[in-house]
């Protein structure tokens, strides 16, 4: 449990005079001096004298890091239907964005059709809906895979929808040997936060293992996964444990890539991570210097890797959701500002930031446009691509790399101790440690201990209506996608399609890897709904269990 | 003998998976003193009316935050009917803009909380209703 948040008094004994002010506890639980000095540095492990490109890469994977290419600027993006998802994927792109973040709706990430009955009220609500390959190649029309780099959010139907993302680029003719992109497909996390699982724990990592396996020996570009300490901060954990939680599933991934005969240095290059950036800044930017030391050292000592590429810590960063707040909307443009910062002191690969209006729905293009601004005038105006590092040798921001770094280790000894993170994910020991912790931050919030600008101080006297144009939700859309659904099912051969269904349902039988059966299924125009179901027909689907909590009188 | 304590079941319908409110409400409504069943993700309407009816709730409380509040409250409004719940208090929250709030406090939600609303205030809320 963070310091910060359960009590202000500091622990230990004032070292001077300067030390019996405020006492200052970070979230992570460390505190926080009013001074740092070359001391502090040498007694928290001292130095670190590496430079950026080199092992461990606290300051940096490449050598010359935003000197040599800016972050790729990637909004998280999609609604709808495929074809005003692709409208709005060119008007970013138009105006500088360099990747794209695709986000697909709640029916396509939990393996729905848009016409079953579970996808009522959702259908291109929060995302664009996807039904079948059809879609995919309306919603990338016109835009050169080679030239821009796409990442799917997608995690409980990620091994269709990777299926979809290179069969769409085999029959457009690119070599997906070459080819470039991410997906999200981290299913541990969903089972923390966010919950767009659909099998059962166990099969879901196997499939996690058949993305890796499948990528490595034939898109060996990809980066099938994204492990995302992310929503697990902002479900409720600490900056240290987001880091620590997000390696202990990456390593899970890892051993069950390992298992399947794979050598370490063939994948580990590929995984990347995703985290969150609100908070403290200096906390935040000690926690990507030491995650990055941390990954390292995991990956080069622990598993024996030889490429010293294999241990970096490649990261998009942004996001900081938590941080938002309904109240005085306006201050989140702000807040998106300092986001963007500590993204690029924090050496993000890619950055997206949550728009001001996104603590009320989904944005507007201008609300996008004004994130794309942020931090693009970071680079142009405010010189954080001029030199690698720039916090590299401050006092304070070494010290607390050190002390994140073994606030890292520790919170990874206590999942080891409960099991390793399968199981303690399987069990609820994770989620009810996260739950317990969001629970405290919210006490927090309504004690006016955790300060938020605008909630819970600086309050506007009256309620004003904020004045925030809303995303609006198109109930047509959804019907004309549930049509051309329909449509599809009625053109295509549906011989081929349950002759790809049958094979599909053989192989996950036989426990093989079910990616060629998937990419011949996707190329046949099966839907997501018709592929999730043959898959559940084996795996089984999750169940979360309804649960009465009573406390003793 | 000492009164019954108020029963809630608190239900995450469709396909939301944001369940941060859901069980931080749950934590406070237990530190209330009330007796709090806690569905998980993905319930359909059948599965919550059914639920509430089977532990005989006093509150029927909906979690949604992906903006598809109003349909899923208007199918689930319609199935607590049929299942004899209308003297039931029923509240949701989540991600609820203001033109929206009234819409479902019209189709028998009394208590309306957006994200963001104090937990202290749902319990003052649910203990105000239940006198």
């Amino acid at each position: 449990m963070s310091a910060a948040l359960t009590s202000q008094t500091s622990q230990g004994k004032p070292r001077d005079a300067a030390d019996s002010v405020r006492p200052v506890v970070n979230e992570s639980g460390i505190e926080i001096r009013p001074l740092y000095t070359a001391e502090d540095v040498t007694t928290s492990g001292g130095f670190d004298l590496s430079r950026s490109g080199e092992p461990p890469f606290t300051r940096g994977i490449h050598p010359l890091m935003y000197r040599q290419r800016p972050w790729t600027m990637r909004q998280y993006t999609g609604f709808a239907n495929a074809a005003e998802t692709n409208e709005r994927f060119k008007y970013l792109i138009a105006n500088g964005q360099t990747g794209l973040n695709v986000a697909f709706d709640l029916a396509t990430q939990c393996g729905y059709d848009s016409d079953a009955p579970e996808a009522m009220g959702e259908v291109g609500r929060v995302g664009m809906a996807i039904d079948s390959l059809r879609d995919f190649e309306i919603a990338f029309d016109g835009i050169d895979l080679d030239a821009i780099t796409v990442s799917l959010t997608i995690n409980g139907a990620a091994a269709i929808l990777i299926a979809m993302y290179l069969a769409m680029a085999q029959m457009r003719g690119y070599d997906v040997s070459r080819l470039r992109g991410t997906a999200q497909n981290d299913i541990l996390k969903e089972f923390i936060g966010r919950g767009t699982w659909v099998f059962p724990v166990e099969p879901s990592v196997k499939l996690v293992a058949d993305t890796i396996e499948y990528c490595a020996k034939v898109a060996p570009k990809y980066s099938p996964v994204s492990v995302c300490g992310y929503h697990i901060r902002e479900s409720g954990a600490t900056p240290a444990e987001e880091m620590a939680y997000g390696f202990s599933i990456a390593k899970a991934y890892a051993d069950a890539a390992l298992a399947r005969g794979l050598d370490i240095d063939d994948f580990a290059g590929r995984l990347s991570f995703n985290f969150n950036v609100f908070g403290n800044l200096f906390e935040q930017v000690a926690k990507f210097r030491a995650g990055r030391r941390r990954w390292a050292k995991i990956i080069l000592e622990e598993y024996g890797a030889k490429n010293p590429a294999s241990g970096w810590l490649r990261m998009i960063a942004g996001g900081g959701g938590f941080g938002l707040t309904i109240e005085q909307p306006e201050n989140n443009i702000m807040r998106g500002a300092y986001y963007a910062l500590i993204a690029a002191l924090g050496g993000a690969q890619t950055m997206a930031l949550c728009c001001y209006d996104e603590a009320y729905t989904i944005p507007t293009p201008k609300a996008q446009r004004i994130s794309l601004r942020t931090m693009q005038l970071l680079i142009e105006e405010i010189g954080l691509a001029d030199t690698v590092d720039p916090l590299g040798g401050s006092y304070y921001v070494e010290t607390l790399t050190n002390q994140m770094e073994e606030k890292i280790v520790e919170a990874m000894g206590w999942v080891d101790a409960n099991g390793g993170i399968v199981r303690a994910v399987a069990e609820g020991i994770i989620q009810q440690r996260v739950s317990e912790y969001a629970y405290q931050r919210q006490r927090a919030f309504e004690a006016g201990t955790l300060r938020k600008v605008g909630v819970n101080c600086y309050t506007e006297s009256e309620e004003e209506n904020p004045n925030v144009e809303l995303h609006p939700y198109d109930e047509m859309g959804a019907k004309a996608q549930i049509d051309a659904l329909r449509h599809l099912r009625s053109e295509r051969s549906n011989d081929a399609v349950e002759r790809a269904l049958r094979e599909l349902r053989a192989d996950a039988t036989a426990g093989k890897n079910v990616m060629p059966a998937l990419m011949a299924a996707v190329k046949a125009y099966a839907t997501v709904g018709e592929m999730t179901t043959a898959m559940v027909d084996v795996y089984g689907r999750f169940r979360e269990p309804t649960r009465l909590w009573r406390k003793a009188a | 003998m000492r009164e019954r304590r108020i029963r809630v079941l608190l239900a995450k319908p469709g396909l939301d998976g944001h369940d941060v409110g859901a069980k931080v409400v749950v934590q406070a409504l237990l530190d209330a003193g009330f007796d709090v069943t806690y569905t998980g993700l993905r319930q359909t309407p059948e599965a919550i009316a059914k639920a509430a009816q089977a532990i005989n709730a006093d509150v029927i409380g909906l979690s949604i935050l992906s903006g598809a509040h109003v349909p899923l409250c208007r199918r689930i409004r319609d199935l607590l009917l049929e299942h004899g719940l209308h003297d039931k208090l029923w509240l949701v929250g989540g991600n609820i803009p203001e033109a929206d709030r009234l819409v479902l406090r019209q189709l028998g939600y009394r208590g309306v909380f957006a994200t963001g609303s104090r937990t202290q205030d749902i319990v003052s809320f649910i203990r105000e209703s239940m006198k």
